[in-house]
């Protein structure tokens, strides 16, 4: 099976049939302003928050995120949650703990629970998994230049249903206009005002949308900030060294190449 | 160690003396250092520097990854996980190795196209030439297992497609195939020896750059004219020449640096720019993505691989004269290997007695062509195998071999070269006019 299926791959690529479309390609991306876009960057703390209400009771119902340790909500660069919310909120998922052989209430140390239909794929990365519209022409400069990635995806995916509906061998699909081939299986999860903010905060289906784009991209990248802070200081520091270095060179060079002494 | 006569290291003190009449390495160490090197040198011969600092950033990040990493099918994938969350400073530390693969290959591609159009190949380096390329396969090798090693589903799918190019080998191809997985199928075998040969590897790299250095260490190193340093004297070697320490090694570290800037910039901002986002999806041999591609260092020879389908002539003629035994896979695959067998062949492709591009006013169209057909196989690698790209991989396939097999030897021939400076240092002089004469032996070297 799995033989046959290599060969079928292989056959695919060196006999150049089908296998047209990049994955995500063939969908129609909005571009959205999100606000850890670009080397400055950071995860708005009030959106991840929301963005983890919709999670949790809209998205929870079916997907998991199973990479994702829970303690790590109250971690910096992220939705920051106190430590004492940080447990309330594990004890909701039941996990199931060897040692006593039975389940128990989730604590920080645990992950989030796996997707409760098999059907329903992990979310834990999904916003860096559907980053893939390497447009225009496979140049990447969409990417590069507009800072479009997984989280437009799940953006797009998310406002993109039309209304439509059309059955196939007993399974329900919905017309989508971000999904590659347009027709997707998982109803529209969101209406509009399907959570409650306490601040009172906007819940249509694009506001919703944005805060669990957000969220679902610090889950798969939670130490975007850090990482972004380490950049920036190498690169000031490497700046610095780069013109020492230039100095260095040219003083060193220059009675060779027969100029005065800088 | 060089052939250029040069001023050797004399141990001085009694300690010296002991163990140099023991053991000569402070005197190894010194005459590697202070090997002179042409003056002319620009800024195309800072790669190499770069290539020796990316795998020692290759080996050290590869090695603190080993420690938490777990070859294992069912925990590869959690454990890149486990890495990039949990583990202090470990998300850093896998970027850096990620994107440090592609630094890498950036490198020894300006670094082999540097050694093409200077014609670095030429008598008598194509030791130092050949060892380059063992080294370039090695790193193609190495690379591609890794990977493999995050188990993703281009990790899984890449390595199911390439190992299938062995499988086109006529006769013995699926036995060994078979033999490099150690199964039927890509599985925890095949995991377990690619994170073998990944951690072996790039110390093999290591002892061939070893080489590589020896060699164009004996051989003196070529530079922007092509024109050998004199080796009449010591005074007439150093008019062309300066220690390597530290006018080069200043100037390398600087361009260094500079790249270093570049690269921090992509890694803390864009780290996976580069990479397919198909690998955040763990590897399912259920799931046959859409679309199977490789990492950018290796889509103008993928391409190439592609190119050849069964209906483009020289197949059908090598599938008819064979009686069908070089089918257009194994054709692909022949071709694909045969890409890189004529670059290793360039010194004795090329007939040209002139040895850099610079005074090869015909070779200079056709290497700037040699450029563009590269990028162009490496976007045509990226897009799916159909028309019109199909037609454009054939096209700079096509070209890529007859630039090594036909242009080069005919260049030779019809060409007629510029004039060549008849020193390196008329040519420094020629750039820096104040530097003729004394100002070259007048300048202090540090260890004078």
């Amino acid at each position: 099976m799995l033989k046959k299926l290599a060969i079928s791959a292989i056959a695919a690529l060196t006999l150049s049939t089908g296998a047209s479309m990049a994955a995500g390609a063939g969908g129609h991306i909005e571009d959205v302003d999100f606000s850890f876009e670009g080397p400055f960057g950071t995860f708005d703390q009030n959106q991840l928050q929301r963005g983890l209400k919709v999670y949790t009771q809209v998205c929870a119902a079916c997907h998991g995120m199973k990479y994702v340790p829970l303690r790590t909500l109250g971690d910096d660069g992220g939705p920051h949650l106190p430590m004492d919310q940080v447990r309330a909120y594990s004890e909701q998922f039941e996990v199931f703990d060897e040692e006593l052989d039975d389940f128990r209430p989730a604590k920080p140390t645990d992950h989030f629970p796996e997707s409760m239909m098999e059907t329903a794929p992990d979310l834990s990365l999904m916003a860096k998994a559907r980053a893939g519209f390497h447009g225009p022409q496979g140049t990447g400069l969409a990417q590069l230049f507009k800072g479009m990635g997984g989280p437009e995806y799940i953006y797009s995916l998310l406002t993109g249903y039309t209304g439509e509906e059309k059955f196939e061998a007993g399974t329900a699909f919905y017309e989508n206009t971000a999904f590659p081939g347009g027709w997707i299986a998982m109803a529209p999860p969101l209406y509009g005002e399907d959570v409650e903010f306490d601040d009172g905060h906007a819940n249509t289906v694009e506001s919703q949308s944005e805060d669990v784009a957000a969220f679902l991209m610090w889950a798969a990248e939670p130490k975007m900030m850090a990482r972004q802070q380490a950049g920036l200081t190498g690169v000031i520091f490497l700046t610095v060294l780069t013109v020492l270095l230039y100095l260095t060179n040219k003083r060193i060079w220059a009675p060779i190449k027969g100029k005065k002494n800088v | 160690m060089s052939g250029i006569p040069h001023d050797h290291y004399e141990p001085q003190t009694g300690g010296q003396k002991w163990l140099h009449s023991r053991l000569p390495i402070v005197g190894l160490l010194y005459d590697t250092i202070m090997i002179p090197t042409p003056k002319n040198l620009n800024w195309m011969w800072i790669w190499g520097i770069v290539l020796t600092f990316c795998l020692a950033l290759q080996i050290i990040t590869g090695i603190v990854l080993v420690m938490h990493y777990t070859p294992h099918v069912d925990l590869a994938f959690a454990s890149i996980e486990h890495i990039m969350r949990n583990v202090n400073g470990g998300h850093m530390i896998r970027y850096l190795h990620m994107n440090g693969a592609s630094l890498f290959f950036l490198a020894v591609y300006l670094h082999i196209f540097r050694g093409l159009y200077y014609g670095s190949y030429k008598a008598p380096r194509e030791i130092t030439w050949i060892i380059g390329m063992l080294i370039y396969l090695m790193m193609m090798g190495t690379a591609f297992m890794g990977y493999v090693l995050p188990w993703g589903q281009m990790s899984f799918w890449g390595a199911t497609v390439i190992t299938g190019l062995f499988g086109a080998i006529p006769f013995i191809g699926e036995s060994i195939q078979t033999w490099l997985l150690g199964g039927p199928a890509v599985d925890n075998a095949t995991l377990n020896r690619f994170f073998s040969l990944h951690y072996l590897l790039p110390f093999v790299i290591a002892a061939l750059v070893a080489v590589h250095i020896w060699a164009f260490h004996t051989t003196g190193n070529n530079n922007p004219t092509g024109v050998e340093v004199r080796r009449g004297s010591k005074a007439e070697a150093k008019k062309d020449t300066v220690p390597f320490w530290p006018y080069f090694v200043i100037k390398d570290l600087f361009a260094l640096a500079l790249l270093m800037v570049i690269f921090f910039a992509v890694v803390g901002f864009m780290p996976n720019y580069l990479g397919h986002p198909d690998n955040y999806i763990e590897a399912d041999a259920l799931v046959t993505p859409a679309h199977i591609v490789p990492e950018w260092y290796f889509l103008p020879f993928y391409a190439i691989l592609r190119a050849f389908t069964a209906d483009v002539w020289v197949v059908m003629f090598a599938s008819w004269i064979t009686g069908g035994i070089i089918d257009a896979k194994f054709f692909g695959v022949l071709a694909m290997f045969g890409a890189i067998a004529v670059m290793a062949l360039a010194p004795w492709l090329d007939t040209s007695s002139v040895r850099s591009g610079r005074y090869r006013p015909m070779f200079k169209w056709w290497f700037a062509l040699l450029v563009v057909d590269f990028i162009v196989l490496m976007w045509a690698g990226a897009m799916p195998a159909e028309p019109p790209y199909s037609t454009i991989s054939l096209i700079g396939s096509a070209y890529w071999f007859a630039y090594f097999l036909v242009i080069l030897p005919l260049l030779g021939v019809i060409e007629k070269p510029l004039p060549q400076p008849e020193t390196i240092e008329d040519d420094f002089a020629s750039h820096y006019p104040k530097a003729s004469g004394e100002a070259g032996q007048t300048a202090p070297t540090p260890a004078e």
